[in-house]
């Protein structure tokens, strides 16, 4: 066990120093949030295809117990946060960019939290070989707790069919206000290490990073008692300036061994897994009880609650639960945020439930930074301050302009789909134009159009394919006359050489 | 409980684009200054006609365009343009040819392709050259600093404003007898005539080393522009360039004449070298955006008007250069993308 120095880091290109307000949240202490009466469990809140319920209205169910099933390679179980009866599968607004309604599984709990008993849990999961690791934590439908949600099954094979060399763990948390993470580093940082060298074992590696933000000394204070007990010298753990957005995914890849992710591609491509250490605490607890996932360490924080925290949260319990057990709202309560101020959600009504990619909810006022400049949007002046700061060294000032203009076959080549959306470039702009946005809208624009390009030339296809057969049709039938009628006049001919032939004899 | 919806980056960026432009007026007034007590009250008069006179015209053109006259006119670009044209004016000249450069400035080089962000030139640059090419006369009379050891008159304060204002000199004051030339100007006239520039230099107009009292707002230009380095509202790469694509060739031509020729010392301190590196050069708008792209355009401008002064047929040659190099921008934007993370060259 070592601790690299924050200096042999490569040098990400661009990001910017936030003030973090992690301390309103990060007190280290973990709240609990009670059993809600209802609890409103999302079949897609995972990426990748939504989950098929297999349970029915009526259906007494226990902690822990499996309500649905992963569809396909893409996609994850599900399992009840609680027991109680299932009272309904219908349609529910759940958080998302767009006020989207999703079909859920509706718990009307009976406060008795009774647990499953499968035996799940693996006492000695080193015994076991890499496929039936990997299927148990598929089994316990674990997923990316960073803010993705992506099914960890389906990251380890592809990881393990591409051959990689290196695991890193994300303990960065590099968004302001956001320490969910932190409060789990500094509490279960023996459990993470676990999580780490089962999911090292299951992949055959032999080396992991474990990247902790150097705002963080209470959980790198953790991280090395617990490394001291742990005693693996594959693990190292490294410290990662306090730069917004170091936690990205590609980011701290290129940070921690100087590997591009190539565009459009993901980090096996370049040998290395990343795991929020939340994921390989998830990992820990299954082997530990063989407790499926069916909550997260949640931050509730921001100027419009009254008294910040973390919170450990079944998925389903409702926002305006754990905005309760965070002291309520204060009257400075203006917008709810699912996630951190720089790529978070907004999020209209707090009836929505907890899903699993909510890390953090923020609740603030009209205007949280300071000397916020209040001039109105203007057209861009070219400054060139956003290029200056992005992480992926993109032109959001070329992308902009070849967005407005109208000139938008240009964008991808100006990687648009390369832009990870972290909002650096909004927050430099002396114009105020609203980028991120902007690009949100042209990738799902392009997306849009990719999709018309493909129906069109299917339409085309199919329009082809008809004419060619009506043509083949058509020559077909005229050949067809032709040789009749070339076959109809050989035979007159032949019958009036024949008439001919028997007249002659009679000469 | 019901929430107003909002879209995320939820931070808000703490500049804009009328405290920037603002500032970098603010960061001329050291130049001003010096400007002042070597050369008399004309760059206060004429800072004063130019801002005034470009905001009439911008607001005029956004009346015209139907745009929001004081949201736009509120980000102070039309200011600093206004600034910078009063600095490239002769101190003294008559009031037409100052509207003209400010109309030309304001409504050729900025409105007619749909005010700021959209100007591919300088609009400053447009006004000046516009003044240059219809009064080429006047623009090219410059009175001279008052030096007093000189056999030398100063016109008096009434007299400057009757020239200002009828475009003639009030006898029995004469142009030949009131205007002085340049440093620039005896350096092209010198060496023309086969003199060497140790034999010009003599001369006390030129001062220590880039001309008197010009190299003094020089160093006035030199301490507003590190203020704009420091504070982040301009970047090194265009002014660094600049310096360079002049002071390079400079160098080596006066190495090669053995001092025949100007140095860099003077290049740097006479004309509007140093008001080009720091505040022409680096209007965002016009200039190239990528960081080896600004390089590029900077070295370009240098080295132009260092030609335009060698062997060209004007005496400076930043307007030209500026123009020239804005032009080329857009192909340069093209060729100098930097790399983007994940993607081959």
């Amino acid at each position: 066990m070592s601790s690299a120095p924050t200096a042999n880091l490569f040098r990400l290109p661009g990001g910017l120093r936030l003030p973090g307000h992690k301390r309103v949240s990060a007190t280290g202490v973990l709240g609990a949030v009670a059993v809600p009466k209802t609890l409103t469990v999302s079949l897609r809140q995972h990426a990748g295809t939504a989950a098929q319920p297999i349970v029915a209205p009526g259906d007494r169910i226990l902690h822990g117990q499996r309500i649905a099933n992963a569809e396909g390679g893409f996609s994850a179980h599900l399992h009840a946060p609680s027991s109680g009866v299932v009272r309904a599968i219908e349609q529910c607004l759940v958080p998302g960019r767009a006020s989207l309604s999703v079909p859920c599984i509706i718990i009307d709990t009976d406060c008795e939290d009774a647990r499953i008993d499968d035996g799940h849990a693996i006492p000695n999961p080193f015994a076991l070989g890499s496929r039936e690791l990997l299927d148990a934590i598929g089994a316990a439908g674990i997923v990316g707790l960073g803010g993705a949600a992506f099914p960890t099954l389906a990251k380890l094979n592809q990881a393990s069919e591409a051959g990689i060399d290196t695991l890193i763990l994300n303990g960065v948390e590099c968004e302001p206000f956001i320490s969910c993470d932190d409060a789990l580093m500094r509490n279960r940082a023996g459990e993470i290490l676990y999580g780490a060298r089962i999911l090292m074992h299951a992949l055959g590696l032999r080396q992991c990073f474990v990247g902790i933000e150097s705002d963080k000394p209470e959980a790198w204070q953790a991280f090395n008692e617990a490394a001291a007990v742990d005693n693996n010298d594959k693990l190292m753990l490294v410290q990662i300036p306090t730069v917004y957005p170091s936690g990205g995914e590609d980011q701290l890849v290129y940070l921690l061994t100087g590997r591009e992710v190539p565009s459009g591609g993901f980090p096996s491509d370049i040998g290395a897994l990343v795991h929020n250490v939340g994921t390989a605490a998830s990992v820990a607890t299954l082997a530990l009880s063989g407790m499926p996932l069916t909550s997260r360490i949640v931050t509730v924080t921001g100027d419009g609650v009254a008294s910040p925290g973390n919170f450990e949260v079944r998925f389903g319990t409702p926002i305006s639960d754990l905005i309760a057990a965070a002291g309520g709202y204060t009257e400075r309560a203006r917008h709810l945020i699912m996630g951190g101020p720089m790529t978070g959600i907004p999020i209209e009504d707090d009836a929505m439930p907890v899903v699993q990619k909510c890390n953090c909810v923020l609740v603030t006022s009209r205007n949280i930074t300071e000397n916020a400049s209040t001039e109105p949007e203007r057209p861009c002046i070219r400054c060139g301050e956003c290029a200056r700061i992005c992480p992926v060294r993109l032109q959001p000032q070329q992308m902009h302009r070849a967005f407005t203009i109208g000139d938008r076959d240009d964008l991808p080549k100006l990687g648009l789909r390369d832009c990870i959306e972290c909002g650096c470039c909004d927050l430099v702009c002396p114009s105020h134009i609203p980028l991120t946005q902007t690009f949100r809208d042209a990738k799902a624009h392009q997306q849009l159009q990719h999709y018309e390009r493909e129906r069109a030339s299917r339409a085309r296809e199919r329009y082809e394919t008809r004419q060619q057969r009506d043509q083949h049709r058509e020559s077909t039938e005229a050949e067809r006359l032709a040789d009749l009628k070339q076959k109809a006049s050989r035979d007159a001919i032949s019958e009036i050489l024949a008439r001919k032939k028997q007249k002659e004899p009679e000469q | 409980m019901k929430l107003a919806r909002t879209a995320t980056p939820f931070l808000r960026p703490a500049t804009g684009v009328g405290a920037m432009m603002s500032e970098v007026c603010l960061a001329l007034a050291p130049a001003a200054i010096l400007y002042f007590l070597f050369f008399g009250f004309g760059i206060l008069f004429n800072i004063a006609v130019c801002v005034l006179a470009c905001a009439a015209f911008e607001a005029l053109a956004l009346m015209l365009r139907k745009q929001p006259v004081t949201v736009v006119l509120s980000d102070y670009s039309v200011c600093l343009t206004g600034v910078l044209i009063a600095f490239a004016l002769p101190t003294y000249l008559p009031i037409y040819v100052t509207l003209t450069a400010c109309a030309g400035a304001v409504l050729l080089g900025k409105h007619v392709y749909g005010g700021i962000g959209y100007n591919p030139f300088n609009p400053a640059m447009v006004g000046y050259v516009v003044a240059l090419v219809s009064f080429p006369v006047a623009m090219s009379a410059w009175l001279p600093p008052g030096l007093g050891d000189l056999d030398y008159t100063m016109p008096t304060i009434g007299e400057r404003f009757a020239y200002i204002f009828t475009g003639n000199w009030p006898a029995p004051l004469t142009a030949e007898a009131i205007t002085r030339a340049t440093p620039l100007d005896m350096v092209r006239t010198g060496l023309r005539a086969s003199q060497t520039f140790g034999e010009i230099g003599n001369s006390p107009m030129f001062g220590t080393f880039g001309g008197y009292g010009w190299e003094w707002v020089g160093n006035g230009i030199l301490v507003g522009g590190a203020w704009l380095l420091y504070r982040g509202i301009i970047r090194w790469h265009i002014p660094v360039s600049v310096l360079v694509g002049m002071l390079a060739p400079a160098t080596l031509d006066t190495l090669a004449s053995s001092g025949t020729t100007p140095g860099p010392a003077f290049h740097l301190f006479s004309g509007a070298t140093l008001l080009g590196a720091f505040f022409i050069a680096t209007d965002p708008v016009s200039a190239a955006t990528s960081p080896r792209g600004r390089l590029i355009f900077g070295f370009g401008i240098g080295f132009t008007a260092w030609a335009i002064r060698t062997w060209g047929g004007y005496p400076d040659g930043i307007a030209f250069a500026v123009l020239l190099w804005n032009a080329a921008v857009p192909l340069l934007d093209k060729y100098t993308a930097p790399r983007i993370m994940g993607h081959e060259r």
